[in-house]
């Protein structure tokens, strides 16, 4: 049951997309988010179209598990269109009771969801295809100069990983200490606001135990093993650049310039 | 009070990319009072399938029937079928939370809405069943040893006067001796209380001893169903999918093809001997 609520939802598959190093990734969903809330016309938008469905194609991951994602921000979703729709002043196209509708609003409705979800799914194909651990790595490598000016990143990098490591582990535990309880006839459904609390005491005691537990053991193993901090510390798989990444790279640029041209001056024009 | 699974299957993660068929079609017939043992190796579903038992997990297809209800109808009490098939999960730390080891045991009638007296009694009786001696009562849980944190555990699950009792490996990380005491202990529970207990476990030798019945499951599926001394007959099959009969199995067949001629069939050491003596005997 807790299973579905899944962190970090890595796909495992064999694709370009998959090898890519993270930081080329992250820069990418950047620069998609950029170029939807930048570029406003019809156009554009057909090129974001086109932009996502390629990479959700060369991702190799099934459109489903993309749009699992959107499940989350369906309430969010409506109650912006809801906004854009009524709230918009311009030319009214029909009333209902006291709100007008305008095509202003219609307009801006439309423009906003498909950005959420443009939004989402642009998110979710970057964590679908990375592993946590890529990920921290590459926000680690790319936040590196921010080390300069003093802030923890390794420290922070470290304890990201960490975290990440320890949700699936927590929830899997969580999952098996209800089931015990409830195999002793407790009950995490019904009653009201305060004995539901009350409720929660047989499942978080044995849970932070063992939380405890685990963070100890894992200090000491990691101590063990030498570990002392970032400083002077090497990477197993360093994360360099490859040929692939070098020419997402400029794959992504020339995403940006055709958006930017295909913005200004139409769609068809823009490409030629 | 039986319970009967038909065509059950499992599926863990079902819809994501990491499925996992855990349950073949499993049918199975537990009558009243029986001592089973269940055996399989590591992954092949026996914690799955066990806690279908008292429906802590929902099969994918295929029904549970206990007492010939179909226990995934509507309007199936779950609650009274927990507290009749007792499950005791093979990590007595997840399970264990109050104070001390007596309030723990308590947890179980209380939840049943039992009255205060009802519930100590029970709970006494319980911890006098799993033999926990009275100076632990009032200890906190977590400063118990591993065995004495079982004792408790099954303890709690006693309270609740189940009739079947599952043990998910009651003996994982026990020294022999303390192995040997919590068995025994079970044995004599079935003695005393006329209980069904199945007992899972990865050891064939544990098993053998105490058992009436020995499931054996293989890559979700059941393998072999039968009486101990049946299911040892089939040693090589057991030995291919990891797992290995008693010793005492080995020794009679290796005695079986110098020509001595012994029955192949014993399950423990006094039975071999016996087996053994009558034959040098009368030879
Ligand atoms: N919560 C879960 N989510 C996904 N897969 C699971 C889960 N629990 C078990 N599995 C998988 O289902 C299969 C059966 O697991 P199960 O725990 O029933 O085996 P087992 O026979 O009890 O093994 P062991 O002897 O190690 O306890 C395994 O392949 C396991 O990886
Ligand atoms: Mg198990």
């Amino acid at each position: 049951m807790l299973r579905d609520i899944t962190l970090g939802q890595y796909y495992p598959a064999n694709s370009v997309l998959h090898k890519l190093d993270p930081r080329v990734k992250l820069a990418g969903t950047m620069v998609f988010i950029v170029s939807l809330f930048a570029f406003r016309s019809a156009e554009a938008y057909i090129g974001a179209t086109l932009f996502l469905a390629a990479v959700i194609r060369i991702s190799k991951v099934p459109l489903k598990f993309m749009l699992k994602g959107l499940k989350s921000i369906i309430f969010l979703m409506m109650l912006t269109v809801v906004f854009n729709l009524f709230l918009t002043r311009g030319t009214v196209v029909f009333r209902l009771g006291f709100l007008a509708v305008t095509e202003e609003g219609i307009e801006t409705a439309v423009f906003m969801a498909i950005r959420l979800v443009y939004l989402i799914i642009g998110s979710s194909v970057m964590t679908l295809t990375t592993t946590p651990n890529d990920l921290t790595d590459g926000l680690e490598k790319a936040m590196r100069p921010l080390g300069k000016v003093r802030v923890p990143v390794h420290e922070i990098a470290m304890m990201m990983s960490i975290a990440l490591r320890f949700i699936p582990i927590l929830l899997e535990e969580t999952d098996k200490i209800m089931k015990a309880q409830m195999a002793r006839g407790a009950d995490f459904e019904s009653g009201g606001l305060i004995q539901k609390a009350k409720n929660m005491i047989p499942l978080l005691v044995p849970l932070f135990i063992s939380a405890f537990r685990r963070a100890n053991d894992l200090a000491m193993a990691m101590e063990a093993r030498g570990y002392h901090g970032g400083e002077g510390r090497t990477k197993m798989k360093p994360l360099v650049y490859r040929g692939r990444d070098k020419i997402a790279y400029l794959l992504l640029l020339l995403y940006l310039v055709l958006m930017f041209l295909v913005n200004r001056i139409g769609f068809f024009a823009g490409l030629i | 009070m039986a319970i009967r699974i038909e065509h059950l299957n499992y599926i863990y993660g079902a819809g994501t990319a990491f499925e996992k068929h855990a349950l073949r079609d499993i049918n199975l017939d537990l009558p009243d009072g029986q001592f089973i043992g269940m055996i399989g190796h590591t992954g092949s579903g026996k914690s799955t399938l066990i806690q279908h038992l008292n429906g802590l997990l929902k099969g994918t297809s295929g029904a549970v029937y206990y007492n010939d209800k179909n226990i995934y109808e509507e309007g199936f009490e779950m609650k009274r079928l927990r507290s009749r098939v007792g499950l005791v999960f093979q990590y007595p730390e997840h399970q264990l939370f109050e104070a001390d080891v007596f309030t723990d045991v308590c947890f179980g009638p209380k939840n049943l809405g039992l009255s205060k007296e009802e519930t100590e009694s029970r709970a006494y009786e319980a911890l006098r069943l799993v033999g926990l001696k009275e100076k632990y009562y009032k200890v906190s849980p977590f400063e118990l040893s591993g065995g004495q944190k079982r004792r408790v555990a099954i303890a709690g699950i006693l309270a609740m006067n189940p009739e079947v009792l599952v043990l998910d490996e009651p003996t994982a990380g026990l020294d022999p001796k303390g192995r040997d005491d919590i068995l025994d202990q079970v044995a004599k529970l079935h003695e005393e209380k006329k209980i069904t207990v199945i007992l899972v476990s990865h050891s064939m030798e544990d098993v053998a001893r105490y058992v009436e019945r020995i499931i054996v499951m293989n890559k979700g599926q059941v393998m072999f169903d039968d009486a101990p001394r049946k299911v040892f007959q089939h040693y090589k099959e057991l030995e291919a999918i990891g797992l290995a009969a008693p010793q005492v199995t080995y020794l009679m067949h290796g005695l079986q093809e110098r020509g001595w001629k012994v029955p192949a069939d014993a399950t423990t050491v006094e039975e071999a001997a016996g087996a053994i003596i009558e034959y040098l005997q009368k030879s």
